[in-house]
């Protein structure tokens, strides 16, 4: 936490600390994501390789997949979406409570990939408001955990705040109810530029970039 | 003596022996004689498996649809492949699971890809795609993209919507 500060009173050890509630509450969430694991194909395996002791996500605070979509905060589309999974995939990212984020692992869940075919969703973003596109088929566990990070500096700058003060504005039209308007609904309309670039995220392209324009 | 052979010898004249790049015996048979042909293949041939059902799409040629089942006798170490060519868009062909029941799956996926009616099967429902479909895959003018692929999931979807609506509007009374 940046901005984050230690005040040490001077009589006795007990401290305590200063920050933003906004910045309390992003590092709450980014430390702690829990994993949808909606393993539909081969990019399961690389899902579970992930999880489990040799790439350790538990680094990451992400570890506890969870199998009831009421528990977990980041839905991973791992693997072929068909349209007749979609109703299903769809009905499990409404029913996780907000906030969310949605992961599109592999070529298949981000485009539909080489499955160019009528069974196939085209790339879950047709469905589902995606955060991170991970390229790959399948991506390695260590590029899933890469947008995992990703995703966490994603997340450190929303604003939870407003939302709590502002309260849910209008029925989205997803036709999830209360808390539909997820803060990551615009994504959808910018689907190109959430993974890297104008995001504002500041990987090593766009710093590359600023420094060629300046 | 082979089942080729035996079948042959009964005299039929809609059941021919084909020449098969893959040495299989095969035959072609008429739709009106496929029944009886399969439970003699049952009955006194020995062939306990059904191997497979499926169909091929001749079109634009006539007779549009060809039938292909083929069977296996461990008892006798034998194969047997059947054609059975059928006429018109929307054909239909006696099932055959009263004799194997393991091919109900087959010939549901045969009607679900290809339209293929089974007369007799209990529960000929689609096997892979979404009961409302309305279309059959596997035919020749269907094209590899689909035609509306997402129109049962976009109908579904609204129908959410309008529910969802729905619901607001009675808490909004309730409250
Ligand atoms: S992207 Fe590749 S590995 Fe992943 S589900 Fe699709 S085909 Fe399988």
């Amino acid at each position: 936490m940046g901005s984050l500060k230690e005040i040490t009173t001077t009589d006795d050890e007990s401290g305590f600390m200063a920050t933003q509630v906004n910045e309390l509450m992003n590092w709450g969430r980014k430390n702690s994501l829990w994993p949808m694991p909606l393993g539909l194909s081969c990019c399961g395996i690389e899902l579970m390789a992930m999880i489990g002791p040799k790439f350790d996500i538990a680094r990451f605070g992400a570890e506890a997949a969870r199998f009831s979509p009421r528990q977990c905060d980041v839905m991973i589309v791992a693997g072929t979406l068909t349209w007749k999974m979609a109703e299903a995939a769809r009905t499990i990212y409404d029913q996780m409570p907000d906030p969310k984020w949605v992961i599109a692992m592999g070529v298949c869940s981000s485009s539909g990939g080489m499955y160019d075919s009528y069974a196939v969703v085209q790339g879950v973003d047709s469905i589902l408001p995606v955060d991170i596109y991970v390229p790959g088929c399948p991506p390695r566990p260590d590029a899933l955990i890469d947008a995992i990070m990703k995703l966490q500096r994603k997340i450190e700058r929303e604003n939870p705040l407003k939302r709590v003060l502002e309260g849910p504005t209008e029925l989205d039209e997803s036709g999830t109810g209360i808390f539909a308007k997820a803060p990551n609904m615009e994504v959808k309309t910018k689907r190109y530029g959430t993974y890297m670039g104008d995001s504002g995220m500041k990987d090593d392209h766009s710093t590359a970039r600023a420094k060629e324009e300046s | 003596m082979t089942a080729s052979e035996h079948v042959l010898g009964l005299g039929w004249d809609d059941v021919s022996a084909v020449e098969e790049r893959d040495g299989m015996p095969t035959l072609q048979v008429a739709p009106q004689r496929l029944r009886e042909l399969l439970e003699i293949l049952k009955r006194d041939l020995g062939f306990e498996v059904a191997i497979l059902v499926t169909a091929v799409d001749h079109s634009p040629k006539a007779p549009r649809f060809e039938l292909v089942q083929q069977f296996l006798s461990i008892q006798n170490n034998e194969r047997l492949r059947l054609r059975c060519p059928l006429e018109g868009d929307n054909p239909s062909a006696p099932s055959c699971i009263d004799l194997w029941p393991g091919a109900a799956y087959m010939e549901r996926e045969c009607w679900d890809m290809f339209g293929i009616q089974f007369d007799g099967h209990k529960n000929l429902r689609r096997l892979l795609m979404p009961e409302a479909y309305g279309h059959h895959p596997l035919r020749k003018e269907f094209p590899h993209q689909g035609i509306e692929p997402d129109r049962l999931y976009r109908e579904w979807e609204r129908s959410r919507i309008e529910r969802a609506a729905e619901r607001e509007g009675q808490e909004g009374v309730n409250s």
